[in-house]
């Protein structure tokens, strides 16, 4: 049989200021009728150049060798949904362009199959969405019109760049379900493009890890998840914090080091200078070949020895029950909306606390409200109503700029993007500098000096790091600066908003451990803002689900993560793409591929926080919906023994008894 | 490749510029004559007083030595040209700074100020201040000014808009640091790029508008050697004795021209690291 894609020996390399930068090496694949194949990897790791090249779409300074075959028609995908679409057309006349091109139909044909494609992405109303314009529909919506054009074109191969990216978690998860589907109905090949590996073990059978240009594995799904060769795939795959397992039942192991760009390769195995397995002479002498699907000749000696590594010191759980730092009392943020006299309710009456020394995670999606909450805490937006007790004063009347050295120094942040984190035109020693001036007691020359070693010390950079731009950092070194600024001055409360999710895979689990560890050293209290459902498992102590504004469920992490759960908990918590997490055990039962998990896919979008449900807020997509009285009441807090709170009319034992049959 | 070739236009713009400077900073050794002695009147260049020195670009309808003068425009050029775009410059930042951080009422009352004075032509203005005033340095400097802030002001403003959003600008506000150093240590040292950029161009305007105050007549008083004012003065005799235009207008040209070649350099610089 021959293979609708195939590429062979493929190089791309990319003239730039500092040479020739050589994205993508000597790579082979090929992909057959009805196979699905994932290329993950991580930034830089030439994924998406590879996508590029199969498109021919390289950038001008771009040059491609090597063969790349197509015997099929192939459609893409792209990451971008917004910029994918024309924004000044109707997304009926960009669908019905693509049969008018394609296959010489009328307009009046084209346009029915405009409707009937887009009806078979599931998108609801369709004639409404046929006569809008892109910027009139979610970023959900979009990226199925995308998708509709690109099966529009009837491709037998679809290639998708990183297809959900920026989505949240329930609409990823009903648009992997979708991809799925349309590969199935239509027999079609796939080729996913993406650095999720629990979202490839969804949709792929087989699977090609990519580092630094080239394939460091392949195989299929299962083999490649339950028993990881490469040490690169092996430390993937364990720097991945899941949904379904803390930090006390399986830590983390952050590879050390940084992704290796194309400019600063090593000599020989690419991945040696970040491997624990790396051997002098042995691994760096010259390039190393792809044998048996694996890039490393030392593979069958690593799995044997790496059950006698020891585990990474587990961390000690909590033990006393300790008082709360911050009490919030039913917090209300309305923007009353010039237009017609609206109010966008962004938060209506949520009422938690937050403890001592412990950390709190929000959960949510966007427009959940949750960022909202760290707003008015840091002083930058205000309260309608409701309190936010902090040592007596009520933060929520406190604007930033009227409050005190005090209270500035107990209350820190850490920021989402490690991009704008770090003003760019000062070095980061002078940043650091200036924080320790303003928050520590240290207020002379050498003291200063002083402290800004220290604070790099505990985040653990090179002391040489104080005198670089941030433009000359990586993300993960900027984010660890960002962390050093915010415990500058021994906050008692720092704000870590997204602190990983702009990082890669492998970078994110080395500065989660690291801000959990410095958290443990100073006692701070910490507020997680993150919709990662897998980090907050990881990292928190106690749970806050918000959803349009509400609390929908809060309680101590093992509570929330267990049945009885809200239903918006237990459909985030399907959502979540997860891989197999036997590999710390290093054993092949007890393997959960994603696969034969029960999923809930939620329907539909999260409502407009201007006209939100009378009822319950989650009523409208609710798949446990009692009907008339979660349309029309508030649902009741329902508190346990150990003060888990959900609120949902369903009674507690009930949820519990539909939830663990699963 | 060598940084000038890979920034040719920085390099060749940034000449001429230093080019002008070395001339208005050693006109009172390289000039032959002093700027204002009348000598023999439309001599052509080449001529020679009668003490053997040579008019390189000839004489003026006074007598004045054309090279001379045009050495010594080159002080008046380069002290009231970049003062006035520095002024123009300070104006328009703290202003540009104030909307686009504060926003608000004040944001509103400065760009409707701002977009007042832009409604008048610059050449109104021009001629009412520095008729009302009388033509000193002093009142160029503040016609140039009064008519190029709100230009400025809206650059700044616009870059203000988008920097505030940053995460260090946040974290600044968090560890307590006041509102002016939050303005000028974490939001204005990032805008300096378009700046620049901006701020070469419109030296190059502002030679042009105190060169067209000069042709005008309402530059600097008569005896001041000016290009504007040379242009001005020798185009009565342009068709009979064109050397004495074409020179103070090939150098107002190459000034120009320098500062948009650098503005272009250095946006090329920016966009490619």
């Amino acid at each position: 049989m021959t293979a609708l894609l195939s590429i062979d020996d493929l190089s791309v390399s990319f003239r730039t200021g500092r040479g020739d930068a050589h994205a993508v090496t000597n790579l082979s694949f090929d992909l057959h009728a009805g196979e699905s194949l994932g290329l993950v990897g991580e930034s830089g790791s030439g994924k998406s150049t590879v996508a590029m090249a199969v498109m021919g779409h390289l950038a001008r300074n771009g040059v491609a060798k090597g063969r790349v075959v197509r015997n099929a028609k192939i459609a893409m995908v792209y990451q971008e949904p917004m910029s994918a679409l024309n924004p000044s057309l109707t997304i009926g006349e960009q669908l019905s362009e693509v049969p008018v091109y394609h296959d010489g139909v009328s307009w009046r044909e084209a346009r029915t199959r405009a409707l009937a494609i887009l009806e078979e992405v599931r998108i609801a109303d369709p004639d409404r969405v046929l006569a809008s314009y892109p910027h009139q529909l979610s970023g959900g919506q979009q990226q199925r019109v995308v998708i509709a054009m690109a099966l529009l074109a009837s491709p037998s191969v679809l290639l998708l760049d990183e297809p959900t990216t920026g989505l949240d978690v329930t609409i990823e998860a009903a648009i992997v379900d979708l991809i799925a589907n349309m590969q199935a109905r239509r027999s079609m090949s796939l080729l996913y493009i993406s650095h999720n590996l629990g979202l490839i073990s969804q949709v792929c059978d087989r699977i090609a890890v990519m580092y630094s240009g080239e394939i460091v594995e392949e195989g299929s799904v299962g083999e490649v998840f339950r028993r990881p060769r490469h040490p690169y795939t092996r430390g993937l795959l364990r720097c991945l914090p899941d949904a379904s397992a803390d930090r006390w039942t399986r830590p983390l192991r952050p590879i050390r080091g940084v992704p290796a760009g194309p400019l600063d390769r090593a000599a020989g195995c690419r991945f040696g200078p970040r491997c624990d397995w790396f051997v002098e002479g042995d691994c760096d002498a010259g390039p190393i070949a792809l044998v048996d699907r694996v890039r490393c000749p030392r593979w069958s000696e690593i799995s044997t020895r790496e059950q006698e590594a020891p585990a990474p010191d587990a961390m000690e759980s909590p033990t006393t029950e300790p008082g709360s730092l911050i009490s919030i009392k039913s917090l209300t943020r309305h923007f009353p909306l010039r237009r017609r006299k609206q109010t966008l309710k962004a938060l209506n009456d949520a009422s938690f606390d937050i403890r001592t020394g412990r950390t709190t995670a929000i959960v949510g999606e966007s427009g959940s409200g949750k960022s909202t909450i760290a707003k008015i805490l840091i002083g930058v937006d205000s309260a309608t109503s409701g309190s936010a007790e902090m040592n007596g004063a009520n933060l929520a009347d406190w604007p930033v700029e009227r409050r005190s050295a005090e209270l500035h120094r107990s209350l820190q942040m850490v920021f989402q993007n490690p991009e704008d984190t770090l003003n760019p035109s000062f070095s980061v020693g002078a940043q650091i500098a200036r924080t320790v001036r303003k928050l520590a007691p240290a207020k002379r020359g050498a003291d200063v000096r002083k402290a800004v070693a220290d604070l790099l010390e505990l985040v653990r950079l090179p002391k040489t790091v104080a005198k670089q731009k941030p433009a000359q950092l990586s993300g993960g070194q900027k984010q660890r600066v960002a962390i050093a600024r915010a415990f500058a001055g021994a906050p008692q409360l720092v704000v870590a908003d997204e602190p990983v999710s702009a990082l890669d895979v492998s970078v994110s689990a080395a500065v989660t451990d690291l801000l959990l560890d410095v958290q443990r050293r100073h006692g701070t209290t910490m507020l997680l803002i993150s919709h990662d459902l897998g980090l907050v498992r990881y990292v928190a102590d106690e749970v806050v689900v918000v959803y349009l504004g509400h609390v929908m469920e809060n309680g101590a992490s093992a509570d929330v993560f267990a049945p009885p759960y809200h239903p918006y908990t237990e459909a985030l918590l399907s959502a979540v793409p997860r891989v197999n997490t036997g590999v710390d055990a290093n054993v092949d039962t007890n393997v959960d591929t994603g696969g034969d998990r029960k999923r809930t896919i939620l329907v539909g979008e999260m409502p407009s926080p201007i006209d939100p449900p009378p009822g319950c807020p989650f009523c409208t997509r609710c798949p446990r919906t009692l009907g008339d009285l979660c349309e029309e009441e508030t649902p009741p807090e329902q508190v346990t023994a150990t003060g888990h709170r959900v609120f949902c009319h369903i009674p507690l034992e009930t949820l519990a008894e539909v939830q663990t049959k699963l | 490749m060598s940084w000038i070739a890979r920034h040719w236009l920085i390099a060749v713009g940034g000449g001429i510029l230093a080019f002008w400077i070395a001339v208005a900073v050693s006109a009172p050794v390289l000039a032959p004559f002093p700027p204002t002695a009348t000598m023999t009147p439309f001599l052509l260049p080449g001529a020679q007083a009668p003490d053997g020195t040579v008019f390189v670009l000839g004489t003026d309808q006074l007598g004045r030595d054309v090279l001379s003068r045009l050495l010594y425009g080159a002080r008046t050029v380069l002290i009231y040209a970049p003062l006035a775009t520095l002024c123009g410059y300070a104006i328009g930042i703290v202003c540009g700074l104030a909307a686009g951080y504060h926003r608000g009422w004040m944001d509103d009352l400065l760009s409707r100020t701002g977009d007042l004075v832009l409604a008048f032509p610059a050449i109104v203005l021009y001629i009412t201040i520095v008729g009302r005033f009388g033509a000193s340095g002093l009142n160029i400097v503040l016609a140039v000014t009064l008519a190029s802030w709100p230009a400025i002001m809206r650059i700044v403003r616009s870059l203000v808009l988008d920097l505030r959003e940053r995460s260090y600008v946040l974290a600044a506000k968090i560890r307590g640091e006041p509102t002016w150093r939050v303005m000028l240590v974490e939001i204005l040292p990032n805008a300096r790029g378009p700046l620049i950029v901006d701020f070469s161009l419109r030296l190059g305007y502002t030679t042009i508008a105190i060169g067209t105050l000069g042709f005008l007549g309402i530059g600097l008083p008569p005896p001041n050697p000016d290009w504007g004012g040379m242009i001005n003065e020798a185009r009565l005799y342009a068709l009979v004795f064109p050397h004495m235009l074409l020179f103070p207008c090939l150098a107002v040209t190459t000034f120009v021209f320098g500062c948009n070649l650098l503005a272009d350099g250095v946006r090329e610089m920016s966009l490619r690291p």
